[in-house]
């Protein structure tokens, strides 16, 4: 898996809050073109990872590449770094610590969905897209208030439209986004995503309450828009058919640290794998 | 140093006074916002009607009748406009709540202005409290040495109440996690009405000492002084009943300094308020006490 | 929905109806200022007319940052005292310094704009283009403030955003009242003599009430236009979830900001207009109290509305300044009625505000907008559905 440079890269990210180690020195690569799940038992920090990932939050230590470039970088610092316990404390330290904001990074070119569906509420299905769109148009407040952008909207507005066409959301255009079906808001949040024309994809258990033949349509979807976008998808799910469906390579986590990664068959028969998920029976 | 003091004994001993009688407004903001999350702009104008109400039972009944009076009819008034323009909004956005704070807030500045008919209501002496002092080369009224004893004895007496009474616990429960004290089967209506008498009868006691020190109440007389208290609840960490204590104590001795360097920088005395409320909330949010929150994404 | 709206025949009709009541109220405006003798009902109705459109731009101006990008501000005051200020003092006719800044001898700016410009294009088109010049001045160091104000304080979250806010509005204030300033400021003092909606006229057309609505018509119209627009879309984003918003790329601190210059520059304008409204104005006048005001006619009309912001504030300042007179005058249709006195109608009016805020919450209109394509539709179907689609402006 390791002859393409790999889009996304994860090096000894730690996340602590207080004394608690939500994320412990995680280390992963997501290769371009591939498809990589994050797996792991209910709390067991893979949000929390995403969130250092995208820049909701700043990680205590560790660094994030994008496409070769330091794009989140931090070391322990002041009360952190007594509380820290994570190894590699100062390995960051002499680099200047970078922790753009999350709009920062989606430019960069990662666009992300969110567990609990965050849609814009008040904005139609047409809206919702075609504000993510927003960060890419050429304009200023001025050429979009006095409308001399009139050439970039009507862009904007026959790209919103294309994509709403390839996700089959066409008929929905003028509903409420928050009206819509569970699945289709699901889909519809992945199309926002995808509007702000990103290289890597992250989702955020995309299947939650799902039922399995949505489920199965949701793969076949995955797979379909990684194709034709062209994307690197990096996703963290719960359902383990989907994953081992879907994926290329599987990292799995429990309480916050890695504790197997490798193909699906191989994830499959993992004993702490299996331990971690179905309980090991000990006291 | 002393040579400072000696030239401002009176600007720093009544900074002590309004510093007290801040606080005794400031606890009802911090124990408001600890368990509401709930800026109550109104409080400041339910001091301000603590004072009119104490104006108008001074003309009717004998002074030991009307303090008592006034701090029970203030109780009641705060737990009316709890129970009126809070309470219906428990589930609304807190901007609604807030608006309805605001609009609590016009409506008692123009009932005010109402029974007043716009005219300052002179505010009664009362006896003892208005007699003079003389400490060191100041002399003073006798409120102003007053206020801070009794401000340190309220407080101590409430930090016991919250500490060790099973109405208390249920207070620190509701502010620490509003959802879990419900659903452990604290009855929240009642913990917030307690609340709200709490914080409206340290405000009538607190008109009781503020406006012995001036001549008059007008309408707009608690807004000023219910948005300093509200800054010194922040300074100190909102929901931090000795950190509301201490920064209202920092707020009114330093505003009195300020009014101490002469009159073309009294003007800056309420400005400073604010100007502390915004190095506060840039440096240090949660205050000198306060706790970090972290939301949940 | 906007591209069907404009395509459809009410759409179309609506559009017509609104140009020719607009051109209707134009007319009236210019009987009122220049023919109609005037009678107690236009003495009513003049200045509340006046006061509405003003009021309609400030109240439309908070709705933008308060309603449409969800940033719970309480400093408009501010920016009104800011704006009413930098119009004024720049257009003080120079004789009159000497009288105005008495305690300080004459003041420190002796020029005025509009004699300036009065000097090379006749005191009528000088006194207009002064003001206009002004107006936008005013605007421009709202909005400059704003920029700077809001550095520390767009960061802050709902409630402290709002405290914060008012505590740099008081600070304002104070700066405006301090004497070191007052060779500018004329201090705790008041400024007068300025340029107001008198002295606007062209030729002999009088354009005393034409003037603030042409202005504040503008200034919604530019409002309404951004709201429209992308970034329109985006202020939403982040009222709606900032969380999303910045996942999708939009910049808190940037649409905060802009959104928050943008509405000050608005107030700024407002508080010119205010200015030639009062004819003097006071620092000491721009309390908390007003910004209170003004959010109250927002909730009225519909946080989130820009018809709902206008509506309210012409309804408001009618009530108040008008039609709910007689509750101070102690008398109902002459019958005396002894708690008809002073005071009287601001408590019916307090009384009111809250039962709206309790029980409509959504104010007038909602966040929804006022058209007449969408009240045609409405009726041909004789449905229940809501009002909807374009701009009232």
């Amino acid at each position: 898996m390791s002859e393409k440079k790999p889009v996304l890269h994860v090096e000894n990210i730690t996340m602590q809050f207080g004394g608690v180690m939500a994320v412990n020195d995680l280390s992963l690569d997501v290769p371009e073109g591939q498809i990589i799940a994050l797996i792991g038992p209910n709390g067991a920090g893979k949000t929390t990872a995403f969130n250092c990932i995208t820049g909701v939050y700043e990680p205590t230590n560790g660094l994030v590449e994008f496409c070769g470039l330091p794009m989140v970088r931090n070391h322990p610092r002041g009360k952190m770094k007594k509380l820290y316990q994570g190894k590699d404390a100062d390995k960051y330290a002499h680099d200047p610590a970078i922790a753009p904001t999350p709009d920062r990074i989606t430019e960069l070119g990662i666009a992300r969905t969110f567990q609990n569906i965050r849609l814009w509420k008040s904005m139609t299905v047409f809206d919702n897209v075609l504000t993510a769109k927003h960060m890419r148009a050429d304009q200023n407040v001025f050429s979009a208030t006095f409308r001399t952008n009139a050439k970039e909207e009507k862009r904007m507005r026959a790209e919103t439209e294309a994509l709403l066409v390839e996700q089959n959301l066409l008929q929905y255009r003028d509903e409420l986004a928050v009206s819509l079906p569970y699945g289709l808001q699901r889909r519809l949040e992945i199309a926002r995503a995808l509007a702000t024309s990103p290289k890597l994809l992250l989702l955020d258990e995309p299947a939650a309450g799902m039922n399995p033949q949505e489920t199965a349509e949701l793969a076949a979807f995955i797979q379909q828009i990684r194709k034709e976008y062209d994307l690197t998808v990096f996703l963290i799910e719960h359902h383990m058919d989907l994953v081992m469906q879907i994926s290329d390579y599987i990292y799995v986590i429990d309480f916050g640290s890695e504790i197997a990664r490798g193909v699906p068959q191989e994830i499959q028969n993992d004993q702490r794998v299996i331990d971690a998920y179905l309980g090991v029976s000990e006291e | 140093m002393s040579a400072f003091i000696q030239a401002n004994l009176p600007y720093l001993l009544s900074g002590i006074s309004v510093g007290g009688q801040y606080a005794l407004i400031a606890i009802g903001y911090t124990m408001v916002y600890g368990i509401l999350r709930l800026i109550n702009f109104a409080h400041g104008d339910v001091f301000m009607v603590a004072g009119l109400v104490m104006v108008y039972l001074t003309t009717a009944m004998p002074m030991y009748i009307s303090i008592p009076l006034t701090i029970i009819i203030t109780v009641l008034l705060g737990f009316t406009i709890e129970r009126v323009a809070y309470k219906p909004l428990r589930s609304a956005p807190r901007m609604s709540v807030m608006i309805s704070a605001i609009g609590v807030t016009y409506l008692l500045q123009n009932c005010a202005l109402y029974f007043t008919g716009g005219l300052a209501q002179i505010y009664p002496t009362i006896p003892w409290l208005s007699d003079s002092v003389t400490i060191g080369s100041a002399t003073t009224k006798m409120v102003t040495v007053v206020t801070p004893i009794l401000t340190v004895v309220l407080v101590f007496a409430l930090v016991l109440f919250i500490q060790k009474t099973k109405i208390g616990m249920a207070m620190r429960a509701v502010s620490r996690d509003f959802e879990t004290s419900q659903l452990m089967g604290i009855k929240i209506n009642s913990v917030i009405s307690m609340t709200f008498v709490i914080g409206c009868g340290l405000a009538a006691i607190g008109s009781l000492l503020y406006f012995t020190n001036y001549p008059s109440v007008i309408p707009t007389s608690g807004s000023m002084p219910g948005l300093k208290a509200f800054v010194a609840a922040v300074f100190g960490g909102i929901g931090s009943i000795p950190g509301a204590v201490i920064g209202a104590f920092v707020i009114g001795i330093c505003e009195n300094i300020i009014k101490g360097l002469g009159s073309s920088w009294t003007i800056f005395s309420d400005a400073f308020t604010f100007v502390l409320l915004i190095i506060v909330l840039l440096v240090k949010p949660t205050g000198i006490f306060g706790e970090k929150a972290t939301d949940k994404v | 929905m906007e591209k069907t709206l404009q395509k459809s025949p009410e759409s179309k009709a609506g559009k017509l109806i609104a140009v020719v009541l607009i051109a209707a109220l134009y007319i009236f405006l210019y009987l009122l200022d220049n023919v109609l003798p005037p009678n107690s009902f236009t003495l009513m109705l003049i200045p509340v007319l006046k006061k509405g459109a003003i009021y309609s731009l400030i109240c439309v101006s908070m709705n933008l940052l308060n309603g449409f990008t969800g940033l719970f501000s309480l400093g408009q005051a501010g920016f009104l005292l800011v704006g009413a200020y930098a119009y004024s003092i720049f257009t003080i006719p120079a004789d009159q310094h000497d009288a105005v800044y008495q305690y300080f001898e004459g003041g420190a700016i002796r020029f005025s704009v509009p004699e300036a410009l009065g000097r090379v294009l006749g005191e009528n088109a000088g006194n207009i283009l002064g003001a206009i010049l002004c107006i936008i001045f005013a605007g421009l160091v709202a909005a400059a403030f704003a920029a700077l104000i809001g550095i520390p304080v767009l960061r802050l979250k709902s409630d402290y955003l709002a405290i914060a806010t008012l505590g740099f509005a008081e600070i304002i204030r104070a700066i405006f009242q301090w004497n070191g300033l007052g060779p500018v400021t004329n201090g705790s003092n008041m400024l007068r003599k300025y340029t107001d909606f008198s002295d606007i006229q062209i030729g002999s057309v009088k354009l005393a009430t034409a003037f603030p609505f042409l202005i504040s018509m503008i200034c919604i119209a530019i409002i309404v236009l951004l709201i429209h627009s992308s970034y329109g879309r985006a202020f939403k984003a982040v009222r709606d979830d900032e969380v999303a918003a910045e996942a999708m790329g939009i910049s808190l601190f940037k649409h905060k900001m802009l959104s928050f210059v943008i509405s000050s520059f608005f107030a700024g304008v407002g508080g010119a207009l205010l200015a030639m409204y009062q004819t003097t104005i006071q620092a000491n006048a721009f309390k908390s109290a007003m910004t209170y005001e003004i959010l109250l006619i927002v909730v009225i009309g519909g946080i989130g509305s820009v018809s709902g912001s206008c509506i309210a504030s012409f309804l408001y300042i009618a009530c108040n300044e008008w039609w709910l007179r007689f509750l101070d005058s102690g008398s109902f249709f002459g019958i005396s009625v002894p708690f008809f006195r002073d005071g009287f109608r601001k408590v019916v009016f307090s009384v009111l505000i809250m039962v709206i805020v309790l029980f409509f919450s959504r104010g007038i209109m909602g966040d929804k907008e006022l058209s007449f394509a969408g009240l045609m539709r409405k009726h041909k179907k004789k449905a229940t559905g809501g009002v909807e689609g374009g701009g009232q402006a």
